[in-house]
């Protein structure tokens, strides 16, 4: 109507402007007056509904924004923050690379999901579900792949577990299977590694895959001016996952063959007393505390330990306590681009003592050496071993330097030994060849200078060379290259 | 074993002043909210900021004193449109408190109700580079996103401390008047640029830009997040010749370098336009920090 009004004055005015009219004119410039009007009303009426229909294409714009429900079933399925219930993220990991050492998995590269072989690794596929369960709850899940070096597919549970998230008096609770709590790489999945594998001693302290297990945790936040935290975890104490615990050693995936290597501490650990008391739980303790020193730099120091029941020989009491020390520091400027430059060192350190219970190799009583028995040199019998205690220790210390924007130096010593035993000082034998150290306790030590470059935060690339020195085995010589991708969602960074 | 260290720090807590005397205590992720908050609340409440004025705002470390400040607050204010999701989530999830928790009134979403710039209207996926989906996150480039920003925390304040409520409304309405009558004031200022050509290294300034209708006229990087090649930096100045471009923006923390280049090769001028207040001085509010901004673009502007 407006328009009509509006516009009409004008072809009017126009026409009042010419000669005069006769009756005839004027009754046809009224007719043309009254189809003008007929025509603007039209038009009217059509803008009018033309508004509508944008007004409602645009408030089902908004609304498919925000809901999930606006899917039509043959859409692909896409991730996004905020109108979905759980985040889901696959990192993928493939390593490729070769070594001077013949003895690659299990033994040279100690962790789980180190290279395993000459050639190509995939180290690890890892799915990750995670949100919120509802107002109290969060959950979590983390489901690794992996493929041994026989080609063996397999897969692990690394974490799944609900966490509280405001339980009164700054407590958390966290149950399910959780990475125990101890020191820093134990917790952390292979993509937030800083090297292509894991510490020398985390693996032979915590075991190749790294402490885990079924349990709760729970944790304190204490009222200081400055970040400390409390943690406490109760876990099961048995199986592969517990290599120091209630497990038989620690088993390394494809390691099928495992007769050709004499068990730990030269005695099997297949003693398993199972639960009988709340001692034969596994106990973790942790204490971490942390200062900013000015505004560039943080500082991270932490204890930790776990104490639990082992398997060792036959008496089946026998225990195992690890206790552990660490410390981050970085440094990161006030104006630093995408994160970059910053400097970082890492350093942990490991003490375990291990009741080795007694054992006696003659198992069916004939006094003779069986296959696969150890054999006593001195006696010509199987051997009998007393219950001892060996203490193993180690550390590594880690230096990065971001020196630019994606691009990470990266610089880490490895050191593990373990104190020399009564069992490694009898004249043993194991399939006729004399025993002396035992090669899971050794002195050895590892320098791995690596380059990484993060194209972005969702993939990486990475070339690392290890100069390993084992004693009694000698050196070698490994070059790693290692690529990530990662698709979905991508966890935040703590610290 | 643990308990001797324990009780010693607990010692070391009790003894020592945690809390000032303020009604409420409020947490920024960024420092642009903690100088809004600052102008709403004035000295009912106590404002900290996570991220440093000076440093990049997607890549902010997770330190674990944050989580204590978490712990201690009664509000967080975040600006959504997930620039902080690198290193935030974590934080609130440890801070064991229920206060700041995503729903709960202690929780601000800074970006609700602003309309936001870029945001994704087709699907998105990670080869188009670091594209937030709610959309273009520095939108208190554009002084009146903070004067709608002031009203809603005066409004959230007030409801968790209703003792203090008016002095909130009163506050914010101060901080919007004095915008309005400096927005008048700096348009004046930039009224004589208007619709100048201005590329900026990341999308960090459009919402100044678009306020005082400055053209922008592209981003040197290729994709949000992506750093250009030298090849792509070379395309880019061949197709920006013709546009006759004035100003090449860029952030403080950014290496000079490649806008320099860039500036150079147009015949424009560089600037380094700080993201955030606090970076001329540390205790900037938000008036000064747009004043500086104005004044900055004016002078580059006017160079010959």
């Amino acid at each position: 109507m407006m328009i009509s009004t509006r516009i009409l004055p004008l072809p009017l005015a126009l026409l009042a402007g010419t000669a005069s009219l006769s009756a005839a004119d004027a009754a046809s410039i009224e007719q043309l007056q009254l189809e003008l009007q007929r025509q603007h009303q039209n038009h009217q009426r059509q803008i009018e509904a033309l508004e509508n229909r944008i007004d409602a294409l645009q408030s089902t714009d908004s609304d498919s924004s925000d809901s999930v429900d606006s899917r039509r079933p043959t859409d692909p399925i896409r991730l996004r923050r905020g109108n979905i219930y759980m985040d889901i993220g696959l990192v993928g990991t493939l390593a490729a690379g070769g070594s001077t050492a013949g003895d690659i998995e299990g033994e040279l590269q100690v962790g789980g999901h180190d290279p395993n072989q000459r050639g190509f690794t995939l180290q690890s596929l890892e799915a990750n579900f995670a949100g919120a369960v509802d107002p109290y709850f969060r959950g979590n899940a983390n489901l690794a792949f992996a493929i041994d070096s026989g080609g063996e597919s397999f897969i692990e549970i690394e974490e799944a577990w609900l966490e509280t998230f405001s339980l009164p008096a700054n407590l958390q609770l966290r149950a399910g299977q959780y990475l125990t709590e101890f020191g820093r790489i134990n917790t952390q999945h292979l993509h937030s590694w800083a090297f292509v594998d894991a510490p020398i001693v985390n693996a032979r302290l915590l075991g190749p895959d790294g402490l885990r297990n079924p349990g709760v945790r729970l944790s304190w936040l204490a009222p200081t001016p400055f970040y400390s935290e409390l943690f406490l975890g109760i876990q099961n104490s048995h199986g592969e996952t517990a290599a120091s615990f209630r497990s038989e050693g620690g088993h390394h995936h494809g390691d099928e063959d495992e007769a050709d290597e004499p068990p730990f501490a030269f005695r099997h650990a297949e003693n398993d007393r199972g639960f009988r008391h709340l001692d034969d739980l596994l106990f973790s303790p942790r204490y971490a505390l942390s200062f900013d020193i000015g505004d560039e730099q943080v500082l991270l120091i932490g204890a930790s330990a776990a104490f639990g029941p082992n398997s060792s020989g036959e008496a089946g009491d026998t225990v195992t306590r690890i206790y552990g020390a660490d410390v981050t520091w970085k440094w990161k400027p006030v104006d630093h681009s995408g994160g970059f430059p910053f400097v970082a060192l890492q350093t942990e350190a490991l003490l375990r003592r291990y009741e080795a219970g007694a054992f006696d190799w003659d198992e069916n009583g004939d006094g003779l050496v069986d296959d696969g028995d150890i054999e006593d040199l001195d006696t010509g019998a199987p051997a009998l071993l007393d219950g001892e205690r060996l203490t193993d220790y180690g550390f590594y210390t880690q230096l990065l330097y971001g020196f630019r924007r994606g691009w990470v130096a990266g610089l880490r010593f490895d050191y593990a030994d373990g104190d020399r035993a009564d069992y490694e000082r009898r004249n043993l034998a194991f399939n006729g060849e004399e025993l002396g150290r035992d090669p899971a306790r050794a002195s050895r030590w590892r320098l791995s200078p690596n380059l990484t470059w993060y194209p972005t935060e969702f993939s990486k690339l990475r070339l690392q060379y290890n100069y390993d020195d084992r004693r009694g085995i000698g050196t070698d010589h490994s070059v790693w290259l290692q690529m990530e991708f990662v698709l979905g969602a991508h966890a935040a960074h703590t610290f | 074993m643990i308990n001797r260290p324990l009780l010693l720090i607990l010692a070391l807590g009790i003894g020592s002043p945690i809390t000032a005397a303020a009604d409420l205590r409020v947490v920024t992720t960024l420092p642009d909210l903690a100088t809004v908050a600052r102008a709403v609340g004035g000295g009912h409440i106590e404002v900290t900021s996570l991220a440093r004025s000076t440093e990049d705002p997607h890549h902010v470390d997770a330190r674990p004193s944050f989580i204590r400040e978490l712990n201690r607050a009664d509000i967080l204010i975040h600006g959504g449109a997930e620039l902080e999701i690198g290193w935030l989530p974590p934080l609130v999830r440890n801070a064991r408190n229920a206060n700041i928790l995503n729903g709960r009134d202690g929780n601000i979403d800074a970006s609700d109700g602003l309309t936001l710039l870029d945001v994704p209207t087709g699907p998105i996926d990670r080869s188009m580079g670091d594209v937030h989906p709610g959309g273009n996150p520095h939108y208190l480039l554009d002084p009146l996103n903070a004067k709608a920003l002031a009203n809603a925390l005066a409004e959230r304040f007030a409801r968790l401390d209703p003792s203090n409520a008016s002095s909130y409304q009163s506050n914010s309405k101060k901080f919007g008047d004095a915008i309005t009558a400096r927005l008048e004031e700096w348009t004046r200022i930039l009224e004589p640029h208007r619709d100048t050509r201005v590329i900026s290294y990341h999308k960090s300034h459009d919402y100044f830009l678009e306020r005082f209708e400055l053209k922008s006229a592209g981003t040197i990087e290729t994709k949000p997040g992506i750093e250009p090649s030298p090849a792509h930096i070379t395309r880019l100045i061949e197709s920006l010749r013709p546009a006759k471009v004035r100003l090449v923006l860029m952030e403080p923390f950014r290496s000079p370098r490649t806008p320099a280049y860039v500036a150079e090769a147009l015949n424009a001028s560089l600037l380094a336009l700080p993201l955030f207040p606090g970076s001329t001085h540390p205790a900037e509010t938000y008036l000064e920090w747009m004043d500086h901004l104005v004044t900055e673009t004016d002078r580059a502007l006017k160079a010959p």
